[in-house]
């Protein structure tokens, strides 16, 4: 899809969630953040495992790891915006340090790490009471005010990071950045050898794969009041995000958009009909996707656009 | 007397018990080509890789344009000017053949712009005949292309050294002269070249000097057609009976 | 050597050798395959709650029923490898995973809804053994026994029979063993269906020493990737040392720091190997 048309698409697509709170009810409100946070959380894995193609299962790290930052900053006094960024430099320069670590490892290594940073994140939450609340979790203050309040105020949240998360892909996508990180995941070696600075590109890479998450984890801690190790550092999170970029379309600009807003609606439309069976049927949607869309929706669209 | 432009010393690399680099030394003026030989498993590819980084050197030092560059990375070595080509062909399989390039010109070469950057690629694909192919897939593209877009690729990068290794292999002897043809047109922008090579006929008509390596030593060097002569070559291509041979033949005949 | 030392000791190894036996299939796969297969906490639990009907519907214990439920599940790996995960077994690494995920996420609805989440235990009175000091509950003992015993059968399965020779030359160079006339595609899906028998089994017996319940396939499954990584990928001798590493690692942490930094202490070695010796303690090169 032309990159003029896609941009028009998305503006279009922001401003139809942040009309909902005068459109429709608390519910679709609800939904229009979800929309909203996956949207962020899929643009962010989409720098490291899209573009850079390194299988990343960290996302849950960061968006835990900026939840309970934000929580306890937030518990200490601090004003939320000031939380929320809290959540995301605290987060950011954790990724700079775990990733001189473990960039170093390539494909299935490098998963497995990342699926063991987000065990461990979890077992030191439960450990450390003092601090965390262990395993019974972290209480937040309410933030003051009426549900429709609260429910617009976490909404235009979530909808200014899926924006800056936005901003920043197309800034990579076409500049130096994207370019090296596309070279990278098509063969490293190679790309050393053009002069490309390979370990500082896939630490920016992961840097920006965790800022946001780290926002929208304080940001979501603020909102729900309550946090606890199981579900900050929720492995079903940080497996079904790189699923919903898949479903989109890894490496490109509007992908992870269209694949989390399909994912997240096509699940809360299973959950509401199907609660049951709904995990059977989230799991063939992703073995059907695996075998039919090897390249994501947006190739399919594109595919038919051509056609 | 052209400057020096790359001084090797004493460089030596083993892995595990093996010398595969042991005291090599050598220096390479600006302007010069410069051919290097050695029976397979002599050393010179790694000897490559350790001038440009892939390896770190076990002992000894590279000094580039007076700097000393022995611990250096490949990017590194890449954006200081020195490139090289791979004997197994290495491309970004997916990206189109004028990516591949601009590649080259964007990182390495320093381009200001990816569009700079583009422009460049595209007159260095003129350059070495693969203009038309530049929106073509890189992995689609025949063996003598895919050397080819090596060279564009490397030049792209602005070298001041280029190391060719093998540019040759898996060609037929059409393909080689055109190669060849390149590769003086190459020398001709000014760029020092070192050329690693199997065929003599490609060295001895290409090199003003030739460096001759064997169990990762420095054998022989110096013109060419000296080099081929000297009894140490024969012994290290051919055996050191033969080498006798021609040496009782060579004393018969006086 | 101080009682509690000993006694720490032999729960470690106990601990260890079932350990190994519910790895070792998952790291078959992975080394021989080059795929994470998420569905192998699952095979696990299923063997377990098919070995604990067996018991309360049948009275056949686990010792024995093991043999049903190691036939089933390796008919199960069989057919899921050949008729899906083939498909797409040359993609990357994300790609394969995902799919065993989604497989996964199918299976653990089905275990939910067939036999619920309740923990159920195969309760043997097997008495204890007592040997300095040590207490050993013989059922555990009989379980680590036959644990060992069928990671000794698959080694010997693997040295000396034909199709094991076949899926020892695919895990080194799969290119040459197919230039070699070995049908790749029958030697992966032999292991797979290998590896699920394994996991299969080894639930059956844990069945006897643990509560099954499906909350806890993550919990193994995770453990499997821990004992890979120490021990080395498509080895058995790999997952017999990642095993009991693994085993003692947690007995001792447990002892000294508690039960969720047990399972902290292993994943914390797991990360400090694939930033050491990613290859593992056995020192095999895996896949990347």
């Amino acid at each position: 899809m032309k990159q003029r048309t896609g941009l028009i698409l998305f503006l279009l697509w922001v401003l139809v969630l942040a009309a909902m709170p005068w459109m429709a009810s608390n519910y679709a409100v609800k939904i229009a953040t979800f929309l909203a946070m996956y949207g962020t959380l899929a643009l962010s894995w989409n720098f490291i495992g899209g573009y850079t193609g390194y299988p990343s299962f960290a996302t849950a790290a960061f968006v835990g790891l900026g939840a309970y930052t934000g929580a306890i900053a937030q518990n200490a006094g601090w004003m939320l915006p000031a939380a929320w960024l809290a959540g995301a430099i605290v987060t950011a320069t954790f990724a700079a340090l775990l990733g001189l670590v473990i960039l170093r490892m390539k494909g299935h290594y490098f998963a497995i790490g990342s699926i063991a940073i987000v065990e461990v994140l979890s077992l030191v939450a439960s450990s450390w009471s003092g601090m965390t609340g262990g395993g019974e979790g972290l209480n937040v203050k309410f933030l003051p005010g009426g549900p429709e309040y609260i429910g617009r105020v976490f909404l235009y949240t979530m909808l200014t990071l899926m924006v800056a998360a936005f901003i920043a892909t197309v800034l990579v996508d076409r500049g130096r950045l994207g370019f090296g990180l596309r070279c990278i995941q098509q063969n490293e070696d190679a790309a050393d050898m053009v002069g490309i600075d390979v370990t500082r590109y896939k630490i920016y890479a992961f840097v920006l794969s965790a800022v946001f998450c780290g926002a929208v984890g304080a940001a979501y801690a603020s909102w729900v009041a309550y946090i606890s190790p199981g579900d900050s550092f929720s492995i079903l999170l940080t497996l079904k995000v790189p699923v919903m970029v898949l479903l989109g379309g890894p490496g490109t600009v509007f992908g992870p958009v269209l694949g989390s807003a399909a994912f997240v609606l096509m699940e809360e439309t299973i959950w509401a009909k199907f609660l049951d069976y709904h995990q059977a049927i989230l799991g063939l949607v992703i073995v059907l996707l695996i075998f039919f869309l090897p390249g994501g929706l947006l190739r399919l669209l594109s595919r038919k656009a051509a056609a | 007397m052209s400057d020096i432009l790359l001084s090797v010393e004493n460089l030596s690399r083993n892995f595990g018990g093996i010398q595969a680099v042991r005291n090599v030394n050598f220096t390479l003026a600006e302007g010069e080509i410069v051919g290097l030989i050695g029976p397979n498993g002599a050393g010179k590819t790694t000897l490559v890789n350790l001038i440009t980084g892939v390896f770190p050197a076990s002992s000894g030092s590279v000094f580039f344009r007076g700097e000393d560059v022995t611990r250096q990375r490949p990017f590194q070595a890449a954006r200081r000017g020195i490139a090289r080509t791979f004997q197994i062909v290495q491309p970004f399989p997916a990206m189109t053949v004028l990516e591949n390039v601009t590649a080259g010109s964007l990182f390495a070469g320093a381009a200001s712009s990816r569009a700079q950057a583009e422009a460049e690629a595209m007159a260095h694909l003129e350059f070495v005949g693969l203009g038309a192919d530049a929106r073509r897939p890189a992995a689609s593209l025949t063996l003598p292309s895919r050397k080819r877009l090596e060279l564009a690729k490397s030049l792209a990068m602005k070298p001041r050294v280029l190391m060719l290794d093998e540019v040759n292999a898996g060609l037929n002897t059409s393909e080689i002269d055109q190669a060849l043809a390149l590769i003086r047109a190459i020398a001709a922008r000014g760029i020092t070249i070192i050329l690693i090579e199997h065929l003599m006929k490609v060295v001895l008509s290409l090199s003003q000097r030739i460096l001759v390596l064997h169990h990762g030593e420095l054998i022989s060097s110096g013109d060419p057609q000296d080099v081929v002569k000297d009894p140490k070559v024969i012994e290290a291509y051919l055996g050191s009976r033969f080498a006798e041979r021609q040496k009782q033949l060579a004393g018969a005949a006086s | 050597m101080s009682a509690l030392y000993a006694q720490t000791l032999a729960n470690g190894l106990m601990l260890g050798a079932l350990y190994a036996c519910i790895a070792v299939g998952f790291s078959l796969v992975w080394g021989v395959l080059n795929v994470i297969n998420m569905l192998h906490g699952s095979f696990i639990i299923l063997g377990g709650y098919l070995a604990y009907f067996a018991w309360t519907h049948f009275q056949v214990p686990p010792f024995v029923s093991i043999f049903g439920v190691a036939a089933l599940l390796y008919l199960l790996g069989y057919l899921i490898q050949y008729g899906l995960i083939n498909r797409v077994i040359a993609r990357p690494v994300l790609t394969t995973l995902t799919l065993t995920f989604g497989l996964d996420m199918i299976l653990y609805n089905f275990m939910n809804l067939a036999f619920t989440a309740t923990p159920r235990r195969v309760t043997l009175d097997l008495g204890r053994l007592e040997i300095a000091g040590v207490t050993l509950p013989m059922d555990r003992v009989w379980a680590m026994l036959l644990a060992l015993a069928m990671t000794a059968m698959l080694f010997a399965v693997l040295r000396s029979s034909r199709i094991g020779r076949a899926i020892v030359a695919v895990r080194m160079d799969r290119d040459a063993a197919a230039l070699m006339g070995v049908r790749v595609n029958k030697v992966y899906a032999v292991t797979f269906g290998l590896g699920a028998l394994m996991a299969g089994a080894c639930g059956a017996l844990l069945s006897s020493v643990f509560p099954i319940t499906t909350s806890v396939t993550g919990l193994f499954l995770g453990k499997a990737f821990v004992i890979c990584v120490i021990g080395g990928l498509g080895t058995v001798p790999g997952a017999l040392v990642g095993g009991l590493a693994l085993g003692l690692v947690e007995s001792f942490a447990g002892q000294w720091f508690g039960p969720v930094n047990a399972i902290l202490a292993g994943f914390l070695l797991m990360l400090v190997l694939l930033v050491v010796r990613p290859t593992g303690l056995m020192g095999r090169k895996g896949y990347e």
